[in-house]
């Protein structure tokens, strides 16, 4: 197991457009913005989408279900971490980390599940472990 | 309007240090400003556009126009990270044409090693107003190195891409840098030692990553009449373009970068073909970062740029497409950690006949170079600048 000492994560800066997703991450979930008018839905969140620049965006919930685009583990840290884009089950990739795992085992389009890992002061990170 | 044949590289200089502990920033840049004007053969008194970017000391441009003494008429201070001046060669060239200046300037200067800046490993937050991306990656550790390591990651599951073939642009740098007596890496390395340097984020290796070092470097571009009175060679600019490439709203795709479209610009304005470039300068701040954009840049298939860069065929008197023969990011020169403008210089010497004679390219007519500013796998700037000799 590669991954031994606990990482200090700092916490994300809540603006006024995402305090809602930060405030379901509190409660262990994660939100995707959603388009009513393309249908599509991306990441991070915006109000105005960024494919069809309609303003009708609303918040919808992920499923938590993914799978690991690409990774990398780094080894340069005082506690090694897996840097990661997951694709999320509703679509879009988005940054995040893979944790509570052997990180030598990892490997691109493996089943990935949401986790929750709490920052430094703010709200908890969603993060990604193998299904 | 093209700015095709509308302005010429009339002078360049490079700073010959790695480690400026007792130059400031300013001094740096105005140093590299002389050298380059006195290598054209003009003076600050001709320089009407002045161009830099992110690294200049003070607020766009202004503290350096003041520090320096010039009086432009026109100023672009657009930053794209490391490919800005790559970007400055094609604006300048606009701004020529449209007429708005005859003598740019473009000056760029760093001391990330006399600061003691990590560079490549640790996660920087830019401080004041968070940009809107930085709250969903900043908290996550994001580097330099191990978002251009992603790339190499997926680039090696789609493609079968691997660590040894990475490594071959390496050691092609490494054999370009034996002969550049600045440069800061000059040994020769193999396959082997790349490969078996110490993993700093997977696959990247330490010798897959650029060196970290001071100085800086300047270039004069000048309209079409200034460059028939100078007595250097002559060195056209054909062809120039830029794109800026995202995570698309979470459609990302860490397979190709902005090249596939500054390149696809810069190309069809000079009106030549990837094979008929000599000579190809390639920003190298990792390896894989060469081999994405030799693809992107239509050198190979995409997907085949493993192949392609192996068995020495990027060393020069070797292989096919001679590339960085001043040793480049790799090897040489990362000034500043923005190694776009020593793109355009080592072009500018190969199309003059000016490069080290062990590594000049035979009858150098027509060379590209280009530039990756930013992060390869979050958000990059890309410029891409085609140089014909006339």
């Amino acid at each position: 197991m590669a991954e031994a000492k606990e990482r200090k994560l700092p916490a994300p800066a809540v603006s006024q457009e995402t305090e809602a997703y930060w405030a379901a991450a509190a409660e262990g979930k994660l939100l995707v913005r959603k388009c009513t008018g393309c249908g599509q839905a991306h990441h991070y969140p915006r109000t105005i989408c960024p494919f069809c620049f309609s303003d009708k965006t609303e918040w919808i919930e992920a499923s938590g279900k993914g799978t690991l685009y690409s990774y990398s583990v780094m080894r340069r840290a005082p506690v090694p971490y897996a840097m990661a884009y997951v694709t999320l089950a509703e679509g879009p990739r988005m940054v995040t980390n893979i944790v509570d795992c052997d990180f030598d085992r990892l490997k691109c389009e493996q089943p990935v599940k949401l986790v929750f890992k709490p920052t430094d002061g703010g709200p908890p990170l969603p993060m990604f472990t193998p299904a | 309007m093209s700015i095709k044949g509308k302005a010429y590289i009339a002078g360049i200089y490079e700073h010959p240090t790695r480690l400026a502990k007792d130059i400031s920033l300013a001094q740096i840049h105005a140093q590299c400003a002389k050298g380059a004007l006195e290598d054209a053969g003009l003076t600050k008194d001709d320089v009407d556009g002045y161009f830099c970017a992110g690294d200049a000391p003070g607020l766009g441009p202004m503290s350096m126009v003041e520090y320096m003494g010039l009086k432009p008429r026109h100023v672009d201070s657009t930053d794209t990270g490391g490919s800005s001046y790559v970007l400055h060669v094609g604006h300048a060239a606009e701004a020529i044409a449209a007429g708005k200046c005859k003598v740019a300037l473009i000056t760029l200067a760093g001391r990330p090693r006399a600061e003691g800046m990590a560079t490549g490993t640790v996660p920087r937050s830019r401080g004041g107003t968070p940009t809107p991306d930085e709250p969903f990656e900043f908290p996550y550790g994001p580097t330099v190195v191990n978002m251009y390591a992603m790339c190499a990651m997926r680039h090696m599951h789609e493609f079968g891409t691997t660590s040894e073939q990475l490594a071959w642009i390496k050691v092609a740098a490494s054999h370009h840098a034996q002969y550049n007596p600045h440069a800061l890496l000059r040994d020769v390395v193999t396959v082997e030692e790349v490969v078996n340097s110490p993993m700093i984020s997977d696959p990247l290796h330490r010798l897959d990553c650029c060196v970290i070092t001071d100085g800086g470097g300047a270039i004069v571009v000048v309209a079409p009449e200034i460059a028939a009175k100078l007595k250097r060679p002559k060195v056209k600019l054909i062809g120039a373009g830029e794109f800026v490439k995202t995570q698309m709203g979470g459609k990302v795709d860490l397979t190709y970068s902005g090249a596939r479209f500054s390149g696809a610009a810069a190309f069809a304005e000079a009106g030549v073909k990837p094979a008929d470039i000599k000579y190809a300068s390639i920003y190298d701040s990792f390896t894989i970062t060469v081999l994405m954009q030799l693809e992107d840049l239509g050198f190979c298939e995409k997907g085949k740029g493993g192949a392609f860069v192996s068995d020495g065929n990027l060393i020069a008197g070797q292989g096919k497409l001679p590339f960085n023969t001043d040793g480049g990011g790799l090897c040489s020169n990362h000034p500043g950690n923005r190694g776009g403008l020593t793109k355009v210089l080592e072009a500018v010497r190969q199309l003059r006949g000016e490069a080290h004679p062990a590594v000049q390219v035979t009858n150098c007519n027509l060379a590209v170079a280009h530039g990756t500013g930013g992060s390869l796998g979050l958000r990059h700037g890309s410029a891409t600048v085609i140089l014909e000799r006339e």
